[in-house]
């Protein structure tokens, strides 16, 4: 559906210039929810502008549909991004508009007659649950009214594709949910194809399936979201999916307050993962069972990724230095990830701690 | 009545028909001017806005060019302005006197404020809103209609009304070329002839025409905002 090759982009601002995008390549297939994430300034807003070539790259080639959208005409780019719907952070209504207005704007250069764009409007109104506001202006609109508004915009020309740049980044998390289950939705029943930009890896959780990690211009880490979320290789990734699975702020507030731990020697402070059907399997019991080792847990998370578990531990594991080798070695064959927290970092904060 | 205008201010009386021809004067040479002004105003506004940087039809060329020139002609003052322009003003109207010769130099006077009060309005449209537009296929044309008058609009009034206000300003110096107006009354019959009652009473009727575009500029920018 859409193919990014080797796209660079650099902006001249007088004397300097900044390189914002630096040799991405990306497809995204028909039907996707494509998560592209990473930190302010990592260059989110420009890809996803070159993607409607809102943004000109210096270099590389933007193919949408099979169309070579940078050999395209003016005209011809006009009416292919009529196919490329695009919503936005502040969302960017017209404030001198009415809502139905909004939703009309883009339909009054359709070949539509009066009433075929009187009923796609409401259609699409009431497609974005807002039927009750056809009359009023943006500025009496919430924040996820507003983004309903824009969402039923951008979709009145049908398009396939929609690119969302931080489209809930304004939104607390309950009406940010609330948007998501909409594109959900659209994606499901309309197979729109969906690009959403963001910083926050709770938002890919809930509704991506596949997700790049963009850092400094450069995409470091791309795939389905279940084999990045369970195998993430890049520090940053793994990063974002710690904050999004909170297994950072747990290992922060041990840090913080080592005595929680009770560490003593020979034991084991390990952070568990564990993908699918490894899930069911009793691992815990087994360990206490078969191994002698005795397994205390601090943290447990699972999350339900495309129908598939992912859990994260963090456990205290206790037991003699022979039974913990082959409890370890029981879960590399069972495919559990185990890695090792530095337990150190605790106890030196637990000398000068008073306790 | 008439008793009352004869004992206090015998000139007005005497003067009544002049006093009502400078004003019909003064409000057709704003009138007139207002109704070239907008169009052009408007027209290289729009211009600056599209070819600045980043705009929709970024030309550094056509933009520095135009720019030069309306600060050039907005560094001329007015009274100068007037008797610089007197062989275009001839050239168009075929004399250099009476209002219609007054409406020539009052253009150029006051289309160049005019277009840097448009392109200020005109940057306060949300550039969001414009790459929203862009976004769902809109092209320049349709962008500059449909998105910057319209979204504009509030800001466009408010320009028009300070603008319109200080164009009759102008057509008051305008005077000096015996455009006719307000303004001529005053220096000619009121100021020239020690009949102050008759420079008082130009001034209200100035300030009335003043207090009446802002309040029609009001309730239009109150009734443009949403
Ligand atoms: N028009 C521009 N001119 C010059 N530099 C730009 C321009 N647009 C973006 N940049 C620079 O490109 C880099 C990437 O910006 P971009 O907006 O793509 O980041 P982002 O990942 O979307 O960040 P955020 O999460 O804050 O929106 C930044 O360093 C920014 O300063
Ligand atoms: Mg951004």
């Amino acid at each position: 559906m859409i193919t990014l090759s080797n796209i660079q982009v650099t902006f001249e601002t007088g004397s300097q210039s900044v390189t914002a995008v630096r040799d991405v390549s990306l497809h995204v297939d028909a039907g996707d929810v494509y998560g592209i994430v990473g930190y302010s300034g990592a260059g989110k807003s420009t890809l996803v502008r070159v993607i409607n070539l809102l943004q000109r790259p210096t270099a590389g080639t933007v193919e949408v549909n099979g169309r070579d959208l940078l050999a395209l005409q003016p005209k011809e780019l006009r009416s292919a991004r009529k196919k490329i719907g695009m919503i936005f952070q502040h969302f960017n209504l017209m404030n001198s508009r009415t809502i139905y207005d909004n939703v009309d704007y883009p339909l009054k250069s359709s070949k539509l007659s009066k009433t075929e764009r009187d009923r796609k409007v409401k259609q699409l109104l009431e497609l974005v649950g807002l039927s009750d506001k056809l009359n009023a202006y943006p500025s009496q609109l919430s924040g996820g009214q507003k983004q309903r508004v824009a969402i039923a915009r951008a979709l009145a020309n049908d398009p396939e594709i929609l690119l969302c740049d931080e489209a809930t980044s304004a939104l607390d998390p309950k009406t940010t949910l609330s948007i998501l289950e909409l594109l959900k939705k659209l994606n499901q029943t309309l197979g729109l194809t969906i690009v959403i930009i963001t910083h926050e890896m709770q938002v890919v959780k809930e509704i991506c399936n596949k997700v790049a990690v963009m850092e400094a211009g450069r995409i470091v880490e791309q795939g389905d979201i279940v084999s990045i979320f369970s195998r993430p290789q890049n520090t940053l990734t793994r990063d974002f999916i710690n904050t999004a699975t909170h297994i950072d702020q747990t290992l922060e507030k041990l840090t913080l307050h080592p005595s929680l731990v009770h560490l003593k020697d020979n034991d084991m402070l390990c952070k568990i993962s564990y993908i699918g059907d490894s899930t069911s399997e009793p691992v815990i019991s087994e360990l206490t069972a078969r191994y002698r080792v005795k397994t205390n847990i601090l943290f447990a998370n699972v999350e339900i990724l495309q129908q598939t578990p992912i859990g994260n531990l963090i456990v205290v594991l206790s037991g003699s230095p022979g039974d913990l080798e082959e409890a370890l070695l029981y879960l590399q064959a069972a495919q559990v990830d185990v890695e090792t927290i530095d337990s150190r970092l605790l106890e030196d904060r637990k000398v000068g701690e008073p306790v | 009545m008439s008793e009352f205008f004869t004992k206090y201010f015998p000139n007005i009386w005497n003067l009544r028909e002049d006093i009502l021809i400078s004003t019909y004067e003064t409000i057709y040479m704003v009138v007139v001017t207002s109704s070239f002004s907008v169009l052009f105003g408007i027209l290289l506004g729009v211009v600056l806005v599209a070819t600045d940087r980043g705009g929709i039809l970024e030309n550094k060329l056509v933009y520095s060019v135009l720019e030069k020139i309306i600060n050039l002609f907005r560094s001329i003052p007015f009274i100068i302005l007037i008797a610089v322009v007197v062989p275009l003003t001839r050239l168009i109207t075929g004399t250099s006197i009476g209002m219609n010769a007054a409406i020539v130099p009052l253009v150029i006077g006051i289309v160049p404020f005019y277009a840097r009060q448009i392109q200020n309005a005109l940057v306060e449209v949300d550039p969001g809103i414009v790459e929203a537009a862009q976004s769902m296929g809109s092209g320049p044309i349709e962008i500059i209609f449909r998105v910057y008058l319209k979204e504009g609009l509030t800001g466009i009034i408010r320009a028009s009304s300070v603008t319109i206000i200080n164009l009759i300003g102008l057509t008051t110096m305008a005077g000096a070329i015996g455009s006719g107006g307000l303004g001529s009354l005053a220096i000619n019959k009121g100021y020239n002839r020690f009949q102050s009652d008759i420079t008082l009473v130009a001034t209200i009727l100035i300030l009335i025409l003043v207090f009446v575009c802002q309040f029609i500029g009001d309730y239009f920018t109150k009734k443009s905002t949403h």
